[in-house]
């Protein structure tokens, strides 16, 4: 089994053309003490082998092709149309490289260009780019603007605890090298102490909307959070669920001067993790100032409408060692995959899936808050997810659940000391009632 | 022209097929909701027509050949897309507990068992989500390699100035500096300037070094040993670029050439879909002394099978003095599904000649181009070449000429004006998964658009002549910025 196309014939011939009598021939340059080493790898096997193989890996999976999931934490289970893959699995989009050259790759341009259209629309906020890796690698990037912004002069980056604890994890990584002091997600600070920390040599403030915990603070409490933080001159960041912003207030309403996040509930299946899409989206005046492609509308030679990456010379390729960041693809495909689903969506569908989102999610959270040995926190507005108390450790209600055919909440007890026997809940469209209600009736036997 | 979505979109338009809500309705938090979103409104039928029209706009692997140098537009099998959409791998939770992700971490497990096996390295992390982060991963290590040895004043990385520009790009986001190194007439890295800054005191700084192997010039540096020694002896620590691995499978294992790290592309070298620019996953192999510092979650097997006929018992495991996480979760798993499929189909023997081909490939039309093209470089290349995109006799021609023409022969261009050090640079990377007739085309085009050079200069100027577009106003673009269809949401609203 290969993809080489060689026949014998035509290798000699090549080879003939080259002006030598073998492949190896052609290796000369490499020493000869390291040449051609064995490689220890099994045989090779043909494709209905392989497919056999990798089926039964994917069956030992506990996945939510077989179990109701109510798990999230970052990751969510959602409606995803037919037509999104088709478009996917179309060669001419996924076996394409980055639009380097514009008259060969329009679909590529102009799909990026409305995928940053709709983004606009989403976050209410100027302009966004073509994307990063994913949710958390955006918040790092925003960072890096943020301190560009500051001219690199103000060292303070102040970041909720309740935004999610990897891509907390992820920016400090980015910033390892940096003289960045990373504050305010050690305790259990809320909006108004993080608002106390702000001063003169804060670069930027970044809350998640609804946050880890699933609440969604109020409009009033950002918009003092941005006032605050605009009064010393530094940005507003908000993390934010892309499919909430189908129901609640735009981070451009609320005052964000950026919004990132991860875009895997618009058409990205759950894969164990990624690929996701890291979307990135801000006002305009910081547009010169942030990392990745960007796709810009401009005319051809002859005055048509065409699009075309723009704004490169602020790219490592360019500017090598003075870029600001390394960042030289997008999450292309992905991209597309939230354009197209967006427009299958549409105005109206972009509604009605955030609002199943919400009522099934305060349907499930009112079921189990009236079990025996179980709370939900319900101090503040929430949208598909919410915080339980159990009565007994997450771990073994999940051990039960998993026996009843359900995948349970996030135990947040790991990255949230405090936390321990807490559970992080998540429900959205595709947890039909039923589901819903077999999970209350196993919680109700399990935490007992 | 297409036009854009939102110039189809009619008001009360929807392609939703959502179910009834079958809950009781919650109140909805009244000051927190917003007005619309403006997507567009349109039906199902038309997003399918727009974006297969938009399709037709793009050249792509599946419809021709695309010669994109550094970039190894080779064949993306299509069972690697089946297998990526298998449900239990698919619909599989990211936080899913490990008993209920076995098959996931056996995957990536393995995954990780065999690149470790074909660059001759210890220990592999999948966390990159693309070379650029795999680079970011590297230098973080190597920086913290020395940092937990008490040595803090080794800030400075050397790179090659034929290096890509990822890789002084990372060094600075590392918060380290770069020394850039010349390179000789043959394109090998400069060994008298090597040795120079890794001489004495300035040694002492040294952290590593970064360069691609076979270089972005397409050659195999013939003082690589000597290189490798050079920084070693002066307590550096060597970094391979693997973004040219294609050339190097069953040929040279790069940890046996003594480097302590390397990034892979498996959407290079182990035919992963480039996406029309990603996702892809930049994969890092470390040597012994690195394992503690790799990126995580790494997967490892956490109790050792019971017997023969039983599975290990894996799991996740972060590193002992981890760079840390570079993305949430563990990677881009979608893209170590493909490169497993790909392995598994090709197996050691396999990928010996994926190498051995591409290798045959590059040499057989660099053979037939010279003489037409100049070739700064006239030795054997690795899995591609660069040659010079200009002649003496046609001096208004350049490499962007002979790019815009190669799309009307239905080709895509290589990669134009990198590396930077060759003038009118064409960077050509055939890979293995072309035929010979599609290479002699290839060799045809550039023959006759050599011909064109001389003859009708005015035309090669204007071309692309056959595509959707011709050639864009780029300088409109960066100025008058329009980054979204901004009238049009207005509109929708």
């Amino acid at each position: 089994m290969s993809y080489i196309p060689h026949t014998e014939v035509e290798r000699q011939q090549m080879l003939a053309a080259i002006g030598v009598t073998t492949i190896e021939d052609l290796f000369d340059a490499v020493p000869a003490s390291h040449r051609f080493p064995a490689l220890n790898l099994p045989e090779a096997m043909s494709e209905m082998e392989v497919a056999a193989e990798m089926q039964a890996l994917a069956e030992s999976n506990e996945h939510a092709g077989d179990f109701a999931l109510f798990r999230g934490a970052g990751a969510y289970h959602h409606f995803v149309p037919s037509a999104v893959n088709h478009i996917l699995l179309r060669g001419e989009f996924y076996t394409a490289y980055t639009p380097y050259q514009p008259e060969m790759s329009q679909g590529t341009l102009q799909s990026i260009f409305e995928y940053q259209s709709m983004m606009v629309a989403l976050t209410g906020l100027d302009a966004a780019n073509a994307s990063h890796y994913d949710g958390a690698t955006s918040l790092a990037e925003a960072v890096t603007v943020a301190l560009e912004v500051a001219r690199m002069k103000r060292k303070k980056v102040i970041l909720s605890h309740a935004i999610h604890p990897q891509y907390r994890a992820v920016a400090r990584t980015y910033n390892q090298g940096r003289d960045v002091k990373f504050v305010g997600d050690s305790g259990r600070a809320d909006i108004a102490d993080l608002m106390d920390m702000i001063d003169e040599q804060t670069a930027m403030v970044a809350i998640q909307y609804p946050n880890f915990f699933g609440q969604v603070e109020s409009p009033e409490t950002i918009r003092q959070l941005a006032d605050r933080i605009h009064q010393v001159g530094g940005l507003l960041v908000m993390v934010v669920n892309p499919l909430a912003l189908g129901l609640l207030k735009s981070p451009g309403e609320l005052g964000a001067d950026i919004a990132v996040g991860e875009g895997q509930p618009l058409g990205i299946p759950l894969s164990y993790g990624g690929p996701y899409l890291g979307f990135f989206a801000t006002r305009s005046e910081y547009v010169r100032k942030i990392a990745g492609r960007i796709v810009g509308e401009t005319v051809d030679q002859d005055g048509r409408r065409a699009y075309v990456m723009t704004l490169r010379p602020r790219e490592q390729d360019i500017r090598r060692e003075k870029a600001s960041s390394n960042i030289c693809t997008n999450q292309g495909l992905m991209a597309l995959a939230a354009c197209v689903h967006m427009s299958l969506l549409g105005k109206q569908g972009i509604r009605k899936v955030a609002e199943l989102n919400y009522h099934k999610a305060h349907y499930a959270a009112a079921q189990i808050d009236a079990l025996p040995g179980f709370t939900v926190n319900q101090d503040k507005v929430f949208f598909n997810e919410f915080v339980v108390r159990c009565s007994k450790p997450v771990s073994a209600i999940n051990q039960a659940l998993i026996e009843q055919g359900m995948i349970g909440g996030y135990d947040l007890g790991a990255d949230y000391p405090h936390l321990k026997d807490h559970m992080l809940v998540c429900v959205t469209e595709m947890n039909r009632r039923a589901e819903i209600d077999a999970l209350a009736e196993a919680l109700g036997k399990a935490g007992n | 022209m297409e036009p854009l979505i939102y110039e189809i979109s009619v008001p009360g338009r929807t392609a939703a097929l959502l179910p009834d809500c079958d809950v009781p309705l919650a109140d909805l938090p009244g000051g927190y909701v917003r007005d619309e979103v403006a997507l567009p409104e349109v039906s199902e039928l038309q997003v399918v027509r727009h974006f297969v029209n938009l399709s037709h706009l793009n050249h792509a692997i599946d419809k021709g050949f695309y010669p994109l140098g550094s970039c190894t537009m080779k064949y993306n099998p299509k069972i690697n897309e089946d297998m990526a959409r298998l449900p239990g791998l698919a619909h599989l939770h990211p936080l899913t507990d490990e008993e209920g992700s076995q098959g996931a971490l056996a995957l990536m497990f393995q995954l990780q068992e065999w690149l470790a096996e074909i660059s001759g390295f210890a220990a592999v992390s999948l966390q990159p989500a693309a070379g650029a982060q795999g680079e970011l991963a590297g230098i973080l290590m190597i920086r913290k390699y020395h940092l937990d040895r008490g040595d803090t004043q080794r800030t400075k990385i050397l790179v090659p100035n034929s290096a890509h520009g990822t890789n002084p790009a990372t060094v600075t986001m590392a918060g380290m500096e770069v020394i850039e190194l010349p390179s000789d007439d043959e394109g090998n890295v400069d060994l008298a300037a090597l040795r120079a800054a890794c001489d004495g005191e300035q040694g002492r700084h040294i952290a590593g070094m970064m360069i691609t192997v076979p270089s972005t010039l397409g050659l195999f540096d013939r003082g690589i040993l000597q290189i490798v020694e050079i920084v070693h002896n002066a307590g550096g620590l060597m970094y391979m670029d693997g973004a040219n691995m294609n050339a190097l499978m069953g040929v040279v294992k790069p940890g046996e050439l003594g480097f302590d790290v390397m990034h892979y592309n498996l959407h290079k070298t182990f035919s992963t879909p480039h996406g029309g620019g990603g996702p892809g996953c930049g994969a890092v192999g470390v040597a012994e002394r690195l394992i503690k510092f790799l990126p995580g979650p790494i997967a490892a097997v956490v109790e050792p099978a019971a017997g023969e006929d039983d599975a290990p018992l894996y799991g996740l495991m972060m590193p002992e003095k981890s760079i840390g996480r570079l993305k949430a979760f563990h990677g881009n798993f979608g893209m170590h599904i493909r490169a497993y499929a790909y392995i598994r189909i090709y197996g050691g023997e396999g990928l010996k000649d994926v190498t051995r081909h591409a290798v045959l490939n590059a040499n057989y039309i660099r053979s037939q181009l010279k003489g037409v093209y100049h070739i700064p470089y006239d030795r054997f290349c690795g899995h591609e070449f660069v040659l010079e995109g200009h002649f003496e006799d046609a001096p208004d021609i350049h490499a962007l000429d002979i790019s815009k023409r190669l799309m009307d022969y239905g080709i895509h261009p290589p990669t134009n004006y990198f590396p930077l050090i060759v003038p009118e640079a064409l960077l050509i990377e055939p890979t293995e998964t072309e035929d010979k007739a599609t290479l002699d085309g290839f060799i045809d085009a550039m023959k006759k658009i050599a011909q064109e050079a001389r003859e009708d200069p005015h035309m090669l100027k204007g071309a692309p002549h056959t595509l959707p577009v011709s050639r864009l106003d780029e300088v409109r673009a960066a100025k008058e910025l329009v980054l979204c269809c901004a009238p049009l949401l207005k509109m929708v609203e």
